[in-house]
């Protein structure tokens, strides 16, 4: 195993053992912790997330966590936010009342509206379209490859931030960056080789060794 | 665009997959991990993981095997069998399931489904309900008390629905095994009764099956247990199949038989001789992830 090392943080949401499986089976380190230290530690940090926002953003503003992420940003280490967990990077969300969320990614969380037809949540397998072409996420990702998404709300923010887009009725938004900060919709621990594929990008452009050599 | 899902059952059944026969009989199979290994590297959609033995053994499926099927595979799993209890959900969630199936305790006590939902988010319960050909209609089936229950079936699934089962897996368990096909009425009658995605159990036995029930019906996943055991490749050849008539499927494998050709029953051909000679020398690269 290499000694890359990723902190995937821990604030009581969600299925975080599939995140990492995902990361180990890519050959590094991975953490799933609640420690301050351990986020301190970390050369690349996930969010991940599932739920609804207002609970989960409270279980990260509870777990005392968001100070020491902010600080290994400030050092340069980059940060995956996954489903809820790229929503909490937004201004604010919409879903249950209006709640506050990171603003880390300006942008607001709103509920997927879809022309008649379309059933909400959006739930199942759909092909990205990369609007950001040299983004890390989507470097080692093949055209046209399938995501898993299971999603009632998402993020919109300026084109700027948005990195991938999926169609369903209206226009997803898929994947967002703002320097360091990254977010996904989809679940890449959930998504076979592309949603490996795209992890290893995301650890790659922080410096992680590539594939082993076979 | 978002594609029609084909997932794999994984029936276990004293700690091996096995395949079902007319609800009754059992066939060994194998280690469930391996299967689940298997299944997913060969492009499957969804992972459906179902104790049958559970609920009639007072028990719920084992998260210790949660977690191995799950640590052998990277593709959304759904558990089930026998779950009653919010803190058996948490365990099984936490072992690496993304969904719940709950059959026989949304029966007996419907509000769990509820709680599920509020506690997880309705994407993590799928409501898993029987159907039985009964004098020629589809009667709700109960397997534990081994009966058909005196409700509608139309009604019976927009109330779990409404309960906030966030998909709904229907099983023709008349057509368990029987390699049939699937039964298209009944996937059109469930699809057409909720807003939630349907999936449908029950009947596979070739690949045409697939998109004989996906593209006249508006279920949003079909699911074979027995179909894909013991033949390599099968969810490739499967979707590859389907996706050159018409259904639109995700195939993303390094496989892809875009340009193999299937006889009538939609199993692979063999190539001819001098094709194969061609291949002897050519070097497939093993895929780097």
């Amino acid at each position: 195993m290499s000694r890359f090392r990723v902190c995937i943080v821990d604030y009581k949401v969600g299925n975080l053992r599939s995140v990492e499986n995902a990361v180990r089976r890519l050959g590094y380190d991975a953490r799933v912790s609640d420690s301050a230290d351990e986020v301190r530690r970390a050369d690349a940090l996930i969010l991940p997330g599932v739920g609804a926002f207002g609970p989960a953003m409270q279980q990260l503003v509870a777990s005392g966590l968001i100070g020491p992420i902010e600080a290994a940003l400030a050092l340069g280490r980059p940060l995956l936010g996954i489903c809820v967990g790229m929503q909490l990077l937004a201004t604010d969300s919409e879903e249950n009342g209006l709640h506050a969320g990171l603003s880390w990614v300006p942008g607001h969380v709103r509920r997927l509206r879809p022309p008649e037809g379309f059933g909400v949540p959006h739930v199942g397998w759909n092909d990205v379209t990369v609007r950001q072409p040299g983004s890390p996420l989507f470097s080692r990702v093949e055209a046209g490859a399938h995501f898993y998404f299971d999603h009632t709300y998402h993020l919109e923010c300026a084109p700027e931030h948005t990195l991938a887009t999926a169609a369903y009725g209206v226009t997803v938004t898929a994947a967002v960056q703002r320097d360091r900060v990254m977010g996904v919709q989809f679940h890449p621990e959930k998504s076979q080789a592309a949603g490996l594929r795209l992890l290893r990008g995301f650890f790659m452009a922080a410096g992680a060794p590539g594939p082993a050599p076979c | 665009m978002l594609k029609r899902r084909v997932a794999a059952a994984l029936l276990v059944s004293r700690g091996l997959v096995v395949q079902s026969l007319g609800f009754s009989r059992r066939l060994p199979v194998g280690r469930p991990e391996i299967a689940a290994e298997f299944l997913d590297r060969w492009g499957v959609d969804e992972l459906v993981l179902l104790d049958l033995d559970a609920s009639r053994e007072g028990r719920h499926v084992s998260t210790e095997l949660v977690a191995r099927v799950a640590a052998a595979s990277n593709v959304p799993l759904a558990a089930g069998g026998g779950i009653r209890e919010l803190a058996e959900v948490d365990a099984l969630l936490r072992a690496g399931a993304d969904k719940v199936c709950v059959n026989h305790a949304a029966r007996e006590r419907p509000e769990l489904i509820t709680e599920i939902a509020r506690r997880f988010g309705d994407q993590c319960v799928v409501a898993a309900v029987d159907v039985a050909r009964v004098d020629g209609a589809h009667a709700v089936w109960c397997h534990v008390r081994r009966r058909a229950l005196d409700v509608d079936l139309a009604a019976h699934l927009r109330a779990l629905a409404a309960l906030g089962a966030g998909e709904i897996l229907v099983q023709a368990t008349h057509e368990d095994g029987s390699g049939r096909g699937f039964d298209v009425a009944l996937a059109q009658e469930a699809s057409a009764a909720v807003g939630v995605p349907v999936l449908v159990l029950g009947g596979a036995g070739r690949a045409s099956h697939f998109e004989e029930v996906l593209l006249q019906s508006g279920a949003a996943c079909a699911v074979a247990g027995n179909y894909f055991h013991f033949t390599e490749h099968s969810v490739t050849t499967t979707k590859a199949l389907a996706a050159r008539r018409g259904l639109p499927v995700r195939v993303d494998t390094a496989a892809r038989y875009a340009d193999s050709a299937f006889d009538a029953d939609g199993r692979l051909e063999k190539r001819a001789d001098d094709a194969l000679d061609a291949m002897l020398h050519v070097r497939i690269p093993k895929e780097i992830i």
